[in-house]
């Protein structure tokens, strides 16, 4: 819904949500969609403009100057020869907003990046335009779907939350993490899924210090196949030892014991 | 004031939804006009036959975090279905914790300064000297400054004393000063080389790189914040725990700083008076009810409403310095500090009781509170304070 309603309203989306929920997904699916190219930029701490807007060829800079320089051409030509598009590196941002068709613009993990450039990205995501000194402005030619994504490990400025519409992503139902794995692997027998999504809803129920998301139901799910597991119930210490697809931290492994994985599995069997 | 009213239907969707966002308002969203124009352009725009889409959609563009997002349901019923209303809670419960505060507030700000502090100021040595003489039967007093270091600060009276806590405290003030960051500025004396600046200053030249610049990597003051407990229990530490605030709020640090009881008190002006009595007669104005109980959860919850985010950004580090004996309920200092260590990067609690022999988190606030505090210390005497010092240095 919050999807359909960003696409009309061509306003940016800010999914908020638990590692392994499939924000990033997402955005992939509906690149995938729309039928266009999706690109990404992944935040990080120091994440600057250069990194994400545009960057000169320096290099390729400086060959040009030097080969101007036998060809007897005036400054004047030289610097805006040197200063022009093919000697601009595109960055994620100027990319996207460059394309003839509107592209997915994913900006995944947002609270990762300092606040600085929280800032900056509000003004490109306003105005979808970027001005380079050299170049002048670049307005976009299409505008693109922006998503944004957040572990909230660190509180977004209100600022930002304003511009955007807002959706938590939590973990999904039964019914949807089911029909979720039968996409992702056709193959698998349905009572095994049945199981496994069983097991994991009652697993995230249990108090964990990471709680396992969709992907680690399928890498599980894969993992369960790969070891040629019909159900459950059969072999409970392969079962055991595949739990490392579900369980990221020593402290977790250790609270989920056999036994607690045998009462759970007595749940969903 | 009841939202949802049967008469709603009457009145035109405009002012229906006008009324819905300051309904909304009221309940913590941080909504206005332009929100209410998105939500009217909105529904020109799209029409949804169902009220479930309706509902999806509002909720997407009004919510601005999880707690809006759980709580909106709730609220979208209560408005246009008139279902569990409910709204401005928060009032009556200020208005309660005022009926408490009056209740209770001793004047027990003598019992945290030495006596004569507040009255004569000139007469602070004497006096405090004579209130350590007092003591002596109890408390074993400390001679050498060696012995000094590991006496509990209970037992530290004398103004040498309190002087010598002000110095570890700014000690730690200056380790903690800076944090390296990752992002460069230029720089005669930096390091590495800014290859973009270096060839733009060097157009001139052909592009033959005549002049290097040199970039760096800027440092950035330490924001720090300090949340003080001057309840009843903490009573005979807070006055030197006072010193070191003192001491870390050094003019060359970005510091703030709390008082807090069953109230919330800014301090950081006060604070920073160079005159230590008059310091002191300023906080005595700001902080009534020194001494009395303590409700935590309640005075972070008033922190991270009003406080937090023109305090806290990425590089802040927030100091509680309690000793966990609560009144409220321990649950709300548990989520509190959750909510806190979200905008904070770290959060460091010093428990003087933790310096005890034996001493064991049982106040309930303080073994909830203790998953989320990336630092739990004790800090009884000086040694232990100085001992904090190479933690926050590596903030």
């Amino acid at each position: 819904m919050a999807l359909s309603l960003a696409m009309t309203l061509g306003r940016s989306l800010l999914l908020e949500g638990e590692a392994g929920v499939g924000k990033t997904e997402i955005a992939k699916v509906l690149a995938k969609v729309e039928n266009t190219d999706l690109i990404r930029l992944q935040c990080y701490e120091g994440l600057d403009a250069n990194a994400a807007i545009y960057e000169w060829n320096y290099q390729r800079q400086l060959l040009a100057i030097k080969v101007r320089e036998q060809a007897e051409m005036s400054p004047d030509e030289v610097e805006t020869h040197i200063f022009s598009e093919p000697f601009l590196l595109r960055r994620p941002l100027l990319e996207a907003i460059s394309q003839d068709k509107a592209p997915v613009l994913l900006i995944d993990e947002i609270d990762r990046a300092d606040e600085e450039f929280e800032a900056f990205l509000l003004e490109v995501l306003s105005d979808f335009q970027v001005s380079v000194p050299e170049l002048g402005t670049i307005s976009a030619r299409t505008v693109p779907h922006v998503i944004l994504t957040s572990n909230s490990t660190r509180e977004l400025s209100d600022a930002l939350r304003r511009r955007c519409l807002y959706s938590y992503v939590d973990y999904p139902d039964p019914e949807k993490e089911l029909r979720i794995v039968k996409t992702h692997m056709p193959a698998i027998d349905d009572t095994l899924v049945r199981q496994i999504v069983g097991f994991v809803q009652s697993l995230r129920k249990e108090e964990l210090e990471k709680t396992p998301g969709i992907a680690e139901s399928l890498d599980w799910a894969t993992a369960l196949t790969g070891l040629a597991v019909g159900s459950l119930t059969d072999h409970p210490d392969v079962i055991c030892a595949s739990l490392v697809c579900l369980l990221k931290t020593e402290a977790d492994l250790k609270s989920v014991t056999p036994e607690v994985t045998a009462r759970l599995i007595g749940k969903v069997a | 004031m009841v939202a949802g009213s049967p008469s709603l239907p009457a009145l035109p969707p405009s002012e229906r939804i006008g009324g819905f966002i300051t309904h909304l308002r009221h309940n913590g969203f941080p909504v206005g006009p332009a929100e209410t124009m998105d939500a009217l352009a909105l529904l020109n725009l799209v029409h949804w036959p169902q009220v479930h889409d309706t509902r999806l959609a509002f909720k997407s563009m009004l919510c601005a975090d999880k707690a809006n997002w759980e709580k909106f349901d709730e609220l979208f019923d209560a408005y246009w279905f008139g279902r569990g209303v409910k709204t401005l809670v928060l009032q009556d419960e200020a208005q309660r914790s005022r009926r408490r505060d009056t209740a209770k507030r001793p004047d027990l700000w003598d019992s945290i300064l030495p006596p004569g502090v507040l009255p004569a100021r000139g007469k602070l040595a004497d006096d405090a000297t004579g209130d350590a003489d007092g003591q002596t039967t109890q408390n074993i007093r400390a001679s050498t400054r060696d012995v000094l270091a590991r006496t509990d600060l209970r037992h530290i009276v004398s103004p040498d004393d309190v002087a010598a806590v002000e110095e570890t405290a700014e000690k730690l003030a200056k380790a903690m000063r800076d944090r390296l960051s990752r992002r460069r500025k230029p720089s005669t004396k930096g390091r590495e080389i800014d290859i973009r600046r270096t060839i733009r200053r060097n157009l001139s030249k052909g592009g033959d790189p005549f002049f290097l610049v040199r970039r760096k990597r800027p440092e950035r003051p330490v924001n720090l914040i300090v949340l003080l407990d001057v309840s009843g229990s903490m009573q005979q530490y807070s006055r030197l725990f006072l010193a070191f605030l003192r001491g870390l709020l050094g003019p060359w640090l970005k510091t703030d700083a709390f008082l807090f009881h069953t109230r919330l008190v800014r301090i950081t002006d006060a604070l920073r008076d160079r005159d230590y009595g008059r310091a002191m007669d300023r906080m005595t104005l700001v902080a009534e009810g020194f001494g009395g109980g303590t409700r935590i959860g309640h005075c972070l919850q008033v922190f991270n409403e009003q406080y937090a985010k023109e305090c806290l950004n990425t590089r802040s580090a927030v100091i509680v310095m309690s000793d966990g004996y609560d009144t409220d309920d321990p649950m709300s200092v548990a989520k509190q500090l959750a909510r806190l260590k979200k905008r904070a990067r770290r959060l460091i609690w010093l428990n003087p009781l933790a310096g005890w022999d034996n001493y064991e988190p049982v106040a309930r606030g303080m073994a909830e509170a203790l998953p989320h505090i990336d630092l739990f210390r004790a800090a009884n005497s000086l040694e232990s304070l100085a001992a904090l010092e190479p933690e926050l240095a590596r903030l």
